[in-house]
């Protein structure tokens, strides 16, 4: 029915918040496509006619970077980080939060759960 | 907040003095800098600068991929050498 941009389809959904299922769409960029193919953003998936589909589709993939291409995107930037062995690189390489946040507490999404450290003595 | 595009990016002006030195004479040499906030400008690339890391400088070989960064993201300033490695004086107290 409505596949967009490879594998995404939530049926019941407003298309406005539908379209923010594929990455590398988020509620303002879904917004500015529906305005630009002329869609009312309140219309349900499963209402739109395959002529709108396929509107949104060609409008996605002229102008947008979505999916496997941004994410590829992204590893690549991250890579070329870590290979001209700069700082950001180096953090990235490590795990830690890049843009200079504290670490001696929180950064927990960066470096995952809480690992307990320190020398025990008695 | 980034720098104007106006002003242009920064480099220390004796440090772009000495670079074009070198290119103008086609030599190699290494460059000791304390300028980290430099920017890499693409008339570096193949040259080997050396950055200094607030102790030494680091020699940093700069390839193209490094243009547009600023040269002090090359001479970490920090050295981490660990927490809690199991010396004798803290296991000789057990």
């Amino acid at each position: 029915m409505a596949r967009i941009a490879g594998v995404d389809l939530p049926r019941d959904k407003r298309v406005e918040v539908a379209l923010t299922h594929i990455y590398g769409i988020g509620r303002s960029s879904a917004g500015k496509i529906l305005a630009q193919t002329g869609i009312n953003p309140d219309t349900r998936v499963r209402d739109l006619t395959e002529e709108e589909a396929s509107r949104l589709r060609e409008e996605i993939s002229d102008n947008y970077k979505v999916e496997g291409d941004l994410r590829r995107e992204i590893a690549l930037n991250i890579k070329r980080l870590i290979e001209i062995g700069s700082y950001r690189g180096l953090r990235h390489r490590r795990g830690l939060p890049v843009r200079g946040q504290r670490t001696r507490t929180n950064a927990r999404s960066r470096k995952g759960p809480k690992k307990t450290v320190g020398v025990r003595r008695r | 907040m980034s720098r104007s595009t106006k002003k242009g990016p920064y480099i220390h002006p004796s440090l772009m003095k000495k670079i074009k030195a070198l290119n103008e004479n086609r030599e190699k040499r290494v460059i000791k800098t304390w300028s980290r906030s430099s920017t890499i400008f693409p008339e570096m690339v193949g040259h080997t600068i050396a950055v200094h890391d607030g102790r030494k400088h680091v020699p940093i070989y700069i390839s193209e991929d490094m243009v547009g960064h600023k040269l002090g993201e090359f001479a970490p300033t920090r050295f981490f050498r660990g927490h809690g490695s199991h010396t004798e004086r803290s296991t000789a107290l057990r």
